[in-house]
């Protein structure tokens, strides 16, 4: 059970400002029910150009909602050019504080907020679009996305970054991707421990090379092939020549035939050896599976 | 403010006669069973009384009977320890919606070298039996699937698969944490290898369980020490815990009549009457090869944390497959097996009830849940107006 503060649990139980504002002069939608929450944030202007009404519609789990109750208590009363500066923290601090793994539910606030400002001053035709390239593809989340929530609060790990907007909790595809960003915007302050394990190696025996390459196989390409329906299975290993196959859905996919062998490539020459390339194995493409449909 | 308690999927209440049972075993009669004098002796005449209780549910021997720490324990060693014991073959077949127990286990085994195919479920949650059949292989090491789903009340037709494995050669493992006390067992005349039970879904207390072995199963032992349970399972017996369950099995077969009976016809009245008042919400699994005490029911265009904090108030207590209720941020790893969009994965909610369930407390939630629905849709974006 999470552990919620009186005030979250308030605005919970007794929302402010729920519905749509009439006549609205910016609308800010952000979430998809897919990612578990969504917010539609609707705002009108008094004629010094101050929020004098905002309201929310929310789907989400209770810090979601309560968050959106505050953030359209918050922003009554301010400029536009006040409003946007409203960060997450300050939404999450407004409520006495959230549990660290629902601080993405005050990222979604603050985005709502800019992205119903950016309506505005469009004319009321810009719809929210996601700036930067995609780094998380289970929630897609950009690199914009993730390198604000770092610098604004101040993030260290993958696991925060994580919490906060969500980017890296799916397949896990993209925590390596995270992690440098970490290191590049934080410098030293970055944590020492990095989440990607094996690390190369000087010169290997036969024996701890084949360990080696199993391990990266196991920590650095499996995790990301089975949250896409996939597998990769390691059959053998003939000097540098890595023979895998590739199960269920990579196996299928014509295109990911070249793609995959090409990533499996990468990793295993980043963490093993420069050397090593790798071969399909001639069966891969025999297993039956299911494709995931979504 | 009394609790309601529709959670007994996660958890159960110890019954009174286990605690008369057991309270006498903390104070005074303390002595370790493996000792030489009587105090200690006699506690062993307990722990054969457990057995056979247990035994008697299951319909088995009780030298068949394993006493374990936990549901999770008796999967782990069934699984590590059957493959153990024939290092040749390197296949499992397991599915795509069984419990982390199995499934965390079974992903770990890929790791290490073998091949593991999960296999799908259709809508209603049921497995292909004819593709079951063409999966298993010579290399096919070990079968298990679970005997009824947590989350959805789902049973399998596990005497059947036993039978398919039994034919082809493979060691079958069933975990069947849900469904003792719910479904009859006969293992003594079925194809079940090994069997895992937990003793806190079964009104025992929490921190026993049970792996059924078959005579003649091969199976290494998975935790190393002292000679106890005949070397299947060294450590000090949990001699509260083990005599607990002994009584919690006696109780549960007196009252498996019960949990099919009067357990079904409130499971049924709240479910019926929640898909009735609650527009846009959809039965999760089927009305038939459930189990009798469990529902799971999602409610369009909402998020199931929500919900649960809303029942909370009132009191009534039941769980959610929800992201956020998780601890990750992805939705019930079964529902989206069986296809159930993420509309409605996120606004998934179980009640699962026990025969300590009443119809009053049925009654209290019919009442309150449709305004909780409705109070949460007025909130949501996604709801058109």
């Amino acid at each position: 059970m999470w552990e919620y503060t009186d005030k979250v649990r308030d605005h919970f139980f007794n929302p402010h400002n729920v519905g749509e504002v009439e006549d609205p002069d910016g609308v800010g939608e952000v979430g998809s029910l897919a990612c578990g929450d969504a917010l539609k944030l609707t705002f009108k202007l008094d004629e010094n150009g101050r929020i004098m009404d905002a309201k929310f519609k929310t789907f989400g789990c209770a810090s979601a909602i309560a968050t959106s109750s505050v953030l359209t208590e918050m922003i009554k009363g301010l400029t536009l050019d006040e409003a946007v500066k409203v960060t997450n923290k300050d939404i999450a601090e407004c409520l006495g504080g959230l549990p660290e793994q629902k601080m993405h539910c005050s990222v979604m606030g603050r985005e709502a907020l800019e992205a119903a400002v950016e309506n505005y001053r469009s004319g009321g035709k810009k719809k929210h679009q996601i700036e930067g390239e995609v780094v998380c593809t289970c929630f897609g989340v950009t690199n914009k996305e993730i390198e604000r929530v770092i610098r604004e609060n101040d993030l260290t790990t993958v696991d925060e970054v994580t919490n906060y907007c969500k980017a890296g909790g799916g397949c896990g595809g993209c925590q390596g991707a995270i992690e440098k960003m970490i290191e590049t915007i934080q410098g030293d302050k970055a944590k020492a421990e990095p989440v990607s394990v094996p690390r190369r190696a000087g010169r290997l025996t036969n024996i701890q090379k084949m360990q080696l390459i199993q391990q990266t196989i196991n920590e650095q390409v499996r995790p990301a092939l089975r949250a896409h329906g996939g597998n990769i299975e390691l059959i053998d290993i003939e000097g540098n020549k890595v023979i895998v196959a590739f199960r269920g859905m990579c196996a299928q996919c014509q295109l990911a035939e070249h793609t995959m062998k090409e990533v499996v490539e990468v990793k295993l020459r980043e963490f093993v050896s420069e050397e090593l390339f790798v071969e399909e194995h001639a069966d891969s493409t025999d297993q039956s599976h299911e494709h995931i449909k979504e | 403010m009394e609790t309601i308690y529709f959670d007994n999927n996660a958890t159960t209440k110890v019954a009174e006669e286990v605690l008369e049972e057991i309270k006498p075993l903390f104070c005074d009669l303390y002595g370790n069973p493996s000792s030489m004098h009587t105090f200690g002796g006699q506690i062993g005449r307990r722990i054969s009384r457990a057995r056979e209780q247990a035994a008697a549910l299951l319909g088995c021997d009780p030298s068949e009977i394993v006493f374990t720490g936990c549901g999770t324990e008796s999967d782990n060693t069934a699984i590590k320890g059957a493959l153990a014991a024939v290092p040749n073959k390197r296949k499992v077949i397991t599915t795509r919606v069984e419990h982390p127990a199995v499934l965390t286990v079974c992903r770990e085994l890929e790791n290490r070298g073998y091949r593991v195919l999960e296999l799908g479920v259709n809508r209603q949650g049921r497995l292909d039996l004819a593709e079951l059949e063409e999966q298993i292989d010579d290399d096919t090491a070990l079968v298990t699937i679970m005997y009824a789903n947590n989350e959805t009340g789902m049973v399998f037709p596990i005497e059947r698969i036993a039978e398919l494995a039994r034919s082809k050669g493979s060691v079958f493992h069933t975990d069947a944490v849900q469904a003792v006390g719910k479904i009859p067992l006969n293992l003594a005349r079925s194809d079940i290898d090994l069997l895992s039970l937990s003793g806190h879904k079964l009104h025992a207390p929490k921190g026993v369980g049970i792996l059924y072995v078959r005579k003649g199963t091969r199976l290494s032992p998975f935790m190393l020490g002292g000679h106890q349970e005949a070397g299947r399972r060294a450590g000090t017996e949990n001699v509260p815990g083990i005599v607990g369950l002994g009584k919690a099995c006696e109780l549960a077969a007196a009252n498996l009549e019960e949990e099919n009976s009067k357990v079904k016809i409130l499971r049924d009245k709240l479910e019926n009457a929640l898909l009735e008042k609650c527009p846009d919400c959809r039965l999760n699994g089927d009305t038939e090869d459930r189990l009798p005490n469990t529902c799971n029911v999602s409610f369009e265009y909402i998020e199931g944390e929500a919900i649960l904090l809303m029942l909370d108030k009132y009191g009534i207590c039941a769980s959610s497959g929800s992201a956020c209720t998780s601890g990750s941020l992805e939705p019930s790893h079964v529902l989206r097996a069986m296809g159930v969009p993420f509309t409605a994965a996120h606004g998934s909610i179980r009640f699962s009830l026990s025969r300590y369930s009443t119809e009053e407390e049925v009654d209290y939630t019919i009442e309150k849940m449709p305004a909780i629905v409705n109070q949460l849709r007025e909130l949501s974006p996604f709801v058109a107006k």
